[in-house]
Parts: structure tokens; sequence; C-alpha cells
């Protein structure tokens, strides 16, 4: 794991506060999920066991799920997080190319992050942006039309900050 | 003062990445310098469907459609525009008139426009989405005010079954019929749930989200008149998580009417009181089936079972549940004031009313139109898509997604609808639809696609788990240059196979994309195996790159190269480096004369 994962008490408080809320509906496991995930911006062992104790399931029946949904990560994301669309739209227009210059340029492949914790690397689902195909983000800001090039390009800025 | 213009900007998901919130900004900046901040209203609408040209502005009441619209475009079209009442030339969308002449065209009288046929996207970038008011002026919530106080339950169910409309999240199947069969609950005192499946995992489809984002109230409106006329009390819409905007859209439109006395208790008055609720998906394209969303809100592993039991019967916590998607939501407040004899009208036989398509890929118009079924594919590709940009051929247009197939050019004329196309071994599924050139190979089209379902399977049935990665790895095989003729074959029965043993609709449909291009470009297929050549000069393990005499030595695909496989000296044609390339392509698409060629 290149970042390591610490769980600050006012997360717990928070993410416990929001449980309290959820429960008072039926269904509370998937938008628990969501709040530990935007809280944790993960969700390792140490939040499904407190999970699994707050809503009395088992650990197991936590991890399932959590496994289960690509939106949910058990390790810890990279600083910046790179999402290139692999959406049809994109796909037609090029955008496995873009995938594989940035995976060629930061060593690691789609899902991984880089040993300084620095970068993680999506292939994503369409992300809507079809007419501006094929795309790719960094840290939600879209890069349209682009290309090999470009990726690199916006690549070279983000490693000179 | 009063309101003299209206300035729309698009606040789709396409437009806003292509930052139309600076250019809403800019103008409400320059209108202050003007002075003229009372006489005219900027808002932010949902998408105005035209996603090629974004972001995209419309002022209002004269209809001008400015295109690519940048801050720095803003003010000239304050000063100009708005000012003095005359027409940016500049910034306002011009197509090709009947003179072959580029003329400027009015937003109604664009033909990406003129051709279609809003029901479910009438209100697309018409409204403010944040402002209920703007939607009740168009209607909104008059279908349900209609139906509670006009209306026997029966009768609104009635009504939709007689309107013929059908399913549009892909399977095609009877609304007024579904809706019945969970009807019959209704005076058995249960719980019983109306569910909208807005967990839109096509990639390249895009109509529910546009719908959520840009006119959420006809989807809350649909689903209290469904509760009503079923017996449910309690609504959810599952939305994917990976669409932020139309979740806070959403749930700011369930607020505001709430508020607003149309959710909630005693609605309108009546005995009839409804709550909703969104719900969050989490990124698994097997909870678009209607199964495996039920288990996903109950909080378990989003995976299907075995039907029947029909949800209508045995659903959400095990009470009889409905469940349609957006789009289909979208239909029923128009259907219930307009009248079933009005939507019949619209479309063909078996398939009425209209379908709304997202046209993406190699296609000029890329965005989201509404025609009325029945409209021929080349209807929708020249004449409201604009046909093939760079003067290439069509090749294909793969609809349906990864459930879908591809049809060619002979299909061109073909009536789109459900039927038509499912005897065409392709499926209406969501209403993606993806234009492909000769530029693009199917075999490897039809890899994404097998990986895009290798990804998704749930793993629960055995065809779909495994079935689907021995597809791809025959596909990978063929792809990479290995391939043979027998691979072929078994790559057939094997589909055939999955199709007729999956789980669920997910795995049932996953083949479709291999046999429709194994029926229609089966050649491309032997190219690989027998020949091995990629003719579209896609798959890297089968393509080089040369450098033609067209090269006029500007350097620029030398400097672009990342392995320095190219030399050459300055004004003098280069060459690559066969053996040293890696066939990134970076070098093609950077060369300005296309000299740079794959064989």
């Amino acid at each position: 794991m290149a970042v390591k994962f610490v769980m600050k008490d006012e997360q717990v408080k928070e993410l416990k506060e929001r449980i309290a809320e959820h429960k008072q509906k039926p269904g509370p496991l998937m938008p628990t999920l969501h709040d530990a995930q935007r809280i944790f911006g993960c969700i390792p062992v140490q939040v499904q066991k407190l999970i699994a104790e707050e809503l009395g399931e088992s650990v197991a029946k936590i991890n399932g799920v959590v496994t289960f949904y690509s939106h949910f990560s058990i390790e810890p994301k990279g600083q910046h997080i790179i999402g290139v669309c692999l959406g049809t739209a994109c796909y037609v227009r090029g955008s496995q190319q873009i995938l594989d210059a940035i995976s060629g340029e930061l060593k690691i492949k789609a899902g991984e992050t880089t040993e300084d914790g620095l970068f993680t690397l999506e292939a994503t689902r369409c992300i809507g942006a079809c007419g501006l195909a094929p795309v790719f983000t960094i840290d939600g800001k879209v890069y349209g039309s682009a290309n090999p090039t470009v990726a690199r390009k916006a690549l070279e800025e983000y490693l000179q900050k | 003062m009063a309101i003299v213009n209206e300035v729309v900007i698009c606040g789709g998901t396409g437009c806003m990445s292509g930052n139309s919130k600076a250019v809403r900004d800019a103008f409400l900046k320059e209108l202050e310098v003007l002075g003229i901040q009372d006489e005219v209203e900027v808002y932010m609408s949902g998408c105005f469907g035209l996603c090629e040209k974004g972001p995209v502005c419309v002022i209002f009441p004269d209809m001008t459609f400015y295109a690519h619209m940048k801050p720095e475009d803003v003010k000239e079209i304050c000063e100009e525009h708005l000012l003095k009442g005359r027409v940016v030339k500049r910034k306002a969308y011009a197509e090709l008139n009947e003179d072959k002449v580029m003329e400027i065209k009015k937003f109604q009288e664009m033909n990406f426009y003129k051709k279609q046929h809003r029901i479910a996207l009438r209100n697309c970038g018409m409204i403010d989405p944040y402002n209920i008011k703007e939607a009740i002026a168009n209607d909104a919530y008059f279908a349900l005010h209609k139906a509670l106080t006009e209306m026997t339950p029966d009768e609104v169910i009635n009504v939709v079954k007689d309107s013929g409309l059908r399913g549009r999240g892909g399977a095609g199947f009877s609304t007024g019929l579904k809706w019945s069969l969970a009807a019959v609950h209704r005076n058995e005192g249960k719980q019983m749930y109306i569910i909208c499946n807005a967990d839109e995992g096509d990639p390249g489809a895009f109509m529910d989200r546009a719908v959520l984002e840009g006119d959420p109230h006809a989807v809350i409106e649909a689903m209290a008149i469904g509760g009503y006329a079923i017996g449910a009390s309690q609504g959810y819409v599952y939305v994917r998580a990976e669409y932020p905007l139309a979740v806070e859209r959403l749930n700011y439109a369930i607020g505001e009417a709430y508020k607003n006395g149309l959710l909630g208790k005693n609605i309108f008055g009546t005995n009839f009181s409804f709550d909703l609720e969104a719900r969050l998906g989490a990124g698994a394209f097997v909870c678009g089936e209607e199964t495996a969303l039920l288990a996903s809100i109950e909080g378990e592993r989003g995976m299907p079972r075995n039907k029947p039991p029909f949800p209508a019967n045995d659903g959400l916590w095990h009470k009889p549940t409905i469940i349609n998607n957006v789009e289909t939501y979208a239909n029923i407040p128009q259907i219930i004031l307009n009248g079933a004899d009005w939507f019949k009208s619209i479309g063909t036989e078996k398939s009425k009313g209209t379908k709304v398509f997202a046209l993406g890929g190699k296609i000029n118009n890329t965005g989201l139109l509404e025609v009325p079924m029945g409209t021929t594919l080349r209807e929708v590709i020249y004449g409201v898509g604009g046909g093939i940009p760079k003067g290439k051929a069509f090749k294909a247009v793969q609809t349906g997604g990864p459930s879908g197939g591809c049809l060619t050019a002979k299909h061109l004329d073909t009536p789109i609808d459900y039927d038509n196309l499912t005897a065409l071994g392709s499926m209406m599924g969501s209403g993606g639809m993806i234009v492909m050139d000769e530029d693009n190979c199917m075999i490897d089209v039809a890899r994404f696609f097998l990986e895009f379902t290798v990804d998704e399977s749930c793993g629960k049935c055995t065809p779909c788990r495994e079935g689907t990665k021995r597809m791809l790895e025959i596909l990978n095989k063929i792809t990479g240059g290995n391939g043979t003729l027998e691979d072929i074959d078994e790559l057939e029965t094997l589909a055939h196979t999955i199709k007729d043993s999956a789980l669920c609709g997910l795995g049932q449909t996953a083949p479709n994309p291999v046999l429709s291009t194994l029926t229609n470009f089966r050649d491309e297929y032997i190219a690989h195996v027998v020949d091995k050549k990629c003719p579209a000069g896609v798959c890297k393990a089968l393509i080089k790159y040369y450098i033609t005499d067209k090269c006029i030595g500007c350097g620029k695909c030398k400097r672009n190269c990342p392995v320095s496989a190219i030399s050459g000296n300055i004004k003098e044609k280069h060459i690559i480096d066969t053996g040293a390339c890696i066939k990134c392509g970076a070098c093609k698409a950077s060369c300005p004369k296309d000299a740079i060629i794959t064989a």
C-alpha cells in the first residue's frame, strides 16, 4: 500500500452520526458505505469493522458488499486522480491510446497508484462528455479532444507542481 | 424593469465539462457592467442535446443559438446582441442551406432540432431545473392533478396500457401491462413500492442523465402517478453515483416538490400520500437488471436472481414492486394529459411514441436526440446527426450498448423500432447509438464490449462468469494475430451457449456484439486470422506504421514519438524504425498532412 491509512476521531464521529440517521430507514448499508467512502476516501477493514458493529452485521457481509461495487475502494487513493474515459464514444475516438500513454509515463496500470502516492490512474466508464471525446480528467478537470501528447503535457504540469 | 431577454446556458454534464459555468458567470458580470442586469435573466438549463457544439447558449425570445461559447466571447454578445439587438455572426450557429451557402439558423430551424419530436426531452434545455415554478409553467404536475382528482387508479393504468408505451430501458415490455400485474395486490394491505431505474450503465448512453438533470420533476410526477395507479406509497429512484449533477438536481427537485405539497401526505387534498427518496448506485453495471437493483437497495451485493417470481409480485423486501426506467417515466405525464390516442398517433404499429438516442462516436453532431419510432437510421445519422466527419465512409452503427449489435450500411433504411432492431440481431437497449467509420475495427469493437461485460459480470452464474471470459480470450487471440479459423467457430458456439444459458439479461445479451459482427463482418474476422491483417488498421499486433511521400519533413512526428523511433532531416521525408515503434499512434495524430498510414 503506497499511502498509509489513519482513522481520525472526528471522522469516526461523523460516520457514527450518519449511520444513526440511516438506521431510521430500511436498507441502511448502501447509504452508509457512500458516506464512509466520502469521509475516509476509502473503506479499509478498520472502517468495515466499525460499520459492522454499528449496523449489527458481520464484517464478512460488509466486506462482500464493499468489494462488489467499483465505486468503493479498500485502499487509499493517490493525491491526484487521473481518469481516462473508456466509454464507447471515447474508445472509438482513441482513448485507449491515451490510457496506454499515461500508463507508460507513470509506470502503473489502470486501477493502481504510483509508489510515491502522487497519482492514481483509473479507467472510467462514460463520464458524459461525449461531445469532447476522447477525454481524460485529472482531479475532475476535463481535458477534451485529447491525444497521447496532450496527456503527457498535462502530466508534466502536475509533476512540476 | 421587465425582463427583455433570457440567456439560457446549457448546464448538462457535457457543456459543464466544457466550463459553461464560467460562461454564465461572465454573462452575470458583463450585464452588471452594462447596467442591464434587471432586463436580462441568465440561468443554466438541462442538456440541449447538441453536445458537439457545446458549451451551448441560447438567447430568448429570438432563439439565437451560440455554439462553442467561451467566457471571452460574452462581452461581445452582451454589447452587440443584448444591448443593440444585433446577432454576433461570428459565434452564431450556421449550417449549409439548400443553396449550399452557410446560413445562420435559429434554434428551432436547425437541422438537428427541426427533425426531432420531443416528448421525454421536451423541457430539457427549456427550463431551469432548480426552479419548480418554471416546471409548473410548462405543465409539470398537471397530469398528477388530473390523475388524482379525475381518474381512478384503474383508469390511469388503462390509459397507459392503451397508449402502447413500452419500457425504454431495453426490453420493451408494455408499461401499462406491468403496472396492472402489480395492481392486483392493491387491496391486500401490503406496503408496495415503485422504483425508477436510473442506473444508466451503457457506455455511450446518457439520456436518463439528461432527463434527471434537465427535467427532474417529470420523473417525480410520473412516479407519483404510478404510485397512485398501482397502490404504492413509497418510491425510490436508484441513480448512479457517477452522475453527481443528476443526483444533486434530483434531490433538490424532490425537496421542492415536498415543500409545495406535491409529495408527502394528502397530495392535492386527496387521500393519496406518496414519499420519494433517491438511492445511490455504486458502480455496478449489473444493477441495471431489476432484481440486482432491488438487491442493491436492500444493501446486498447487486446480483440478479431467477424470475419468476417477478418483482410485480415479489420485489423489494418481498413486497410487490414496479420498476421502470427514467425515459419511460418522462413520457407518462404527457400521456395522461394528452390521452392515449395522441401518443398512439406517433410511431409504428407495435412501437408507439418517440425514442431518445444518444448519438456518439464518428458523427458530426454528437448529442442527444428524440425522434418518432420508425425513423430510419439514415435520417438519424445523416439528417439529425449531420453525417460522418472528415468525409469518411460510414461502416456501422452500434445500438443497444454491450447488449446490442452492429448494423451496417444495408440497414440504413430500416425504420427503427423494438422489433426491427431485434430481428436484425441488435436491440433498442437504452438507446445508445455509436457510429463507426472505416477506421474502426469491428473485432476490436466486439472485444471492447466483451471486456466490459467480463468486467461487469457479477459472477453468480457460470455461463456469464466463465463463458464471457473465454470469449474475450479468443478475441484477444484474434486481435493479437494468433487466431485460427477454428477459433471463430468456437467463438460462435460459445456465444450461442451463453445466450441460451445465462441467468440474467446481462449474460444472455453479452454475446450479441460478437454474434452481430460475425454476421455482418465475418470477412474482417477472416482477414485477422487468415491474412493476419487488420483492415481498419487498429489491432496493434497486425499493423505497422509507415510514412508516405506526402511527408513534408516538418518534424512534428519525430518530436512526438515517445520512443524516438522516427528519424529524418527537416524538410525531408522521415522514416519510422518499425522495430523500435511501439505503435502508440502519436505520430499519426500529430501529422498535419495525413502522411502517416498503417498497413
